[in-house]
């Protein structure tokens, strides 16, 4: 059991680890990110990219919904901004990839701070749903802006390069995906130990009441609202990057709807309620693709029924998540934490 | 430009958005009495078409039978849907039960592709089949006939919530919950009513809309629409729905007709863009006044 959890400054009351302990973890998740893919089959290195372009997405939108209060069903629009700027610096140009994707995310967040604009006056789901206008919009050019985006057929790109290097395989690519996923998940965990940051928090609780303790409505909210693209446009480019082809179609609304499912299945407002989320709605389609491998001998149908019961599973868990556990698996998490934390006693 | 053609296609698009009014209707009873906003309401629709297609299709009932049974399964879903799903969701935040009814949706979907499958589908003939002239001008009997019902039962509808009894708690629940409740009112039954009413609607809309267009469980994505419909209409408001109903309808027809169907969505979408920029609360929706 730990004890003794007194704090005697503000820097150690916000401090990313706050034992030891943790950052001995910290160390060994990394050293184990960093050997997996020297063990990993195939298979669960391609996941394992999924993944990495899952949570940066989820990361984005956690920042934008769960920490603002903002929500947004625009977030397949911002990630195919990136997936376009970063397929088309790809054909036409011979950019390193650290700067396309670079570009992918500023292009995307300075368009999501136009989308941004009337989130001064409209807010909830009036704001929901013209993020949902702005994604029919966004989808709307990336069809018929063919000279730039190819169409419906949309765009093919060449791998990834850096410094001669080509990111051809899963195996780089991971290598890729993986640190920049681990960077930007710190960086979104150091902002809310900012100024910035915690007006995102007070505007989520009550914009009116942060307004009137001196936080600038409009420049905080187009600031999340950029922050948010910004993920967004990255993953978007890690997404072309990885697939290596773009069209309309892969960024469809559902994508939006999924990112704020991992959100929410995850934890609202906490960074690794955005990371968990990711993981297990990546997965979950994966683990029900097994299932159906499984049964298949026994039963021939279950291909058949494959993607509707994806679908009526991916429902099922984000309304038993809201109904039975709002926070989300942070929330499991926490209570397995403190479980041990206090063992032999119970809570 | 052929003045005919035009008048035509405007009066198919009056005719479907007289459908969507109705759909429209549904979700604002919703809205009003419960504060939810139900993004199912395609997907219940859906549901109800494809329970009349089971009835009329493969049991082969006769459609005056048919009908009422589905409509009467989309009401039963919604009633169950509100007991189950929106009740203990009471008193959250409206983005966890928005989220709540995007689930919804995707359950429907994926029951409705393991019950029905995927593939499109078109629903038995039950709407008389000669061809309706407005003078010179030639309508679809489909639209015209599914327009002469949604109509009614939109007569109907307002006609009861001006008088009955269950109309006036609804009202009355809809303009103050705590009053309402301490004159006597039982909300949770009103709110029960309202989700029953609200599918009704919402289910005969989906069997005359998919009479005309088809069936499949995408069909749902109608919802969308009908988003577009009530955020101009304003959230809250009767007549908005019924306005914004029949002019998003007309828009949609009349710009798929003449530019190509690419520009459906973008054409009403920037129409809630505009709207959302010029009166945030749409046409006719209160515009509520936030204070500390």
């Amino acid at each position: 059991m730990r004890i003794g959890d007194a704090k005697q400054s503000y820097a150690a009351d916000e401090a990313l680890w706050t034992s030891t302990t943790q950052q001995v973890w910290f160390g060994l998740l990394l050293l184990s990110l960093l050997l997996f893919p020297f063990f990993a089959s195939p298979y669960l290195l391609y996941l394992a990219c999924l993944v990495g372009i899952a949570v940066i997405s989820a990361t984005g939108l956690n920042i934008l919904t769960g920490f603002t209060g903002l929500i947004s069903l625009g977030q397949a629009g911002f990630m195919g901004v990136g997936g376009y700027t970063v397929a088309w610096l790809s054909l036409h140009t011979s950019l390193p990839f650290p700067i396309a994707l670079l570009a992918a995310g500023l292009l995307s967040a300075a368009i999501g701070m136009v989308i941004g604009l009337p989130s001064l006056r409209i807010k909830g789901l009036y704001l929901a749903i013209a993020t949902l206008a702005a994604s029919v919009f966004l989808h709307f050019v990336f069809v018929e802006w063919a000279s730039v985006t190819g169409g419906m057929a949309g765009l093919s790109l060449r791998s990834a390069q850096l410094f001669g290097l080509t990111f051809h395989n899963d195996f780089r690519m991971y290598f890729m995906i993986m640190p920049l996923a681990v960077l930007m998940l710190l960086a979104a965990r150091n902002i809310f130990r900012t100024r910035i940051g915690r007006a995102f928090i007070a505007i989520r609780d009550r914009d009116i009441s942060a307004e009137i303790l001196g936080i600038p409505l409009l420049r905080y909210k187009l600031l999340s609202f950029a922050l948010s693209s910004f993920y967004a446009g990255v993953a978007g480019g890690l997404f072309a990057y990885f697939y290596r082809v773009v069209t309309p179609e892969s960024f469809p609304l559902s994508m939006s709807i999924f990112y704020l499912a991992a959100i929410i299945v995850g934890g609202m407002g906490s960074i690794l309620g955005g990371v968990l989320g990711a993981i297990f709605m990546t997965l979950v389609p994966e683990g029900l693709k097994l299932l159906t491998t499984a049964i298949t001998p026994i039963y021939p149908q279950a291909p058949v029924f494959m993607s509707p019961l994806l679908g009526v599973v991916f429902g099922v868990l984000i309304v038993g998540f809201l109904i039975f556990e709002p926070n989300g698996l942070a929330e499991v998490w926490r209570r397995i934490r403190r479980f041990f934390h206090l063992w032999p006693f119970r809570t | 430009m052929d003045w005919l053609f035009f008048a035509e296609v405007s009066l198919a698009g009056l005719a479907t958005g007289g459908l969507y009014a109705l759909i429209a209707l549904g979700f604002v009873i919703i809205y009003k009495a419960t504060r939810v906003i139900n993004f199912a309401i395609g997907e219940i629709m859906m549901f109800a078409a494809y329970l009349f297609l089971s009835f009329a299709g493969g049991m082969q009932l006769p459609p005056l039978i048919a009908l009422p049974l589905a409509v009467l399964g989309g009401t039963i879903l919604g009633g169950v849907v509100e007991k189950v799903m929106i009740r203990p969701m009471l008193g959250e935040s409206p983005i966890s039960v928005v989220m709540v009814t995007i689930g919804l949706a995707s359950i429907l979907v994926g029951m409705a592709e393991i019950i029905w499958t995927a593939d499109p589908q078109l629903l038995p003939e039950f709407l008389p089949r000669d061809p309706v002239f407005l003078g010179e001008i030639y309508l679809a009997p489909k639209i015209a006939y599914g327009f002469l019902i949604g109509a009614t039962v939109l007569v109907l509808y307002l006609l009861y919530f001006r008088f009955s009894r269950g109309g006036v708690a609804l009202r009355a629940t809809a303009s103050d919950q705590a009053a309402a409740y301490s004159m006597g009112i039982n909300v949770r039954r009103v709110f029960n009513l309202a989700w029953v009413f609200g599918s009704l609607a919402a289910s005969l809309a989906g069997i005359l809309v998919s009479a005309t267009g088809g069936l499949s469980p995408q069909s749902g994505a109608i919802g969308l629409s009908v988003l577009v419909i009530v955020i101009v209409g304003g959230l809250d408001s009767i007549l908005g729905a019924l306005i914004a109903g029949l002019f998003v309808g007309w828009l949609e027809t009349v710009a798929g007709a003449f530019f190509g169907g690419e520009y459906r969505m973008l054409a009403t979408f920037s129409v809630l863009a505009l709207i959302l920029i010029i009166r945030p609360y749409g046409l006719f929706g209160t515009h509520e006044i936030e204070r500390l």
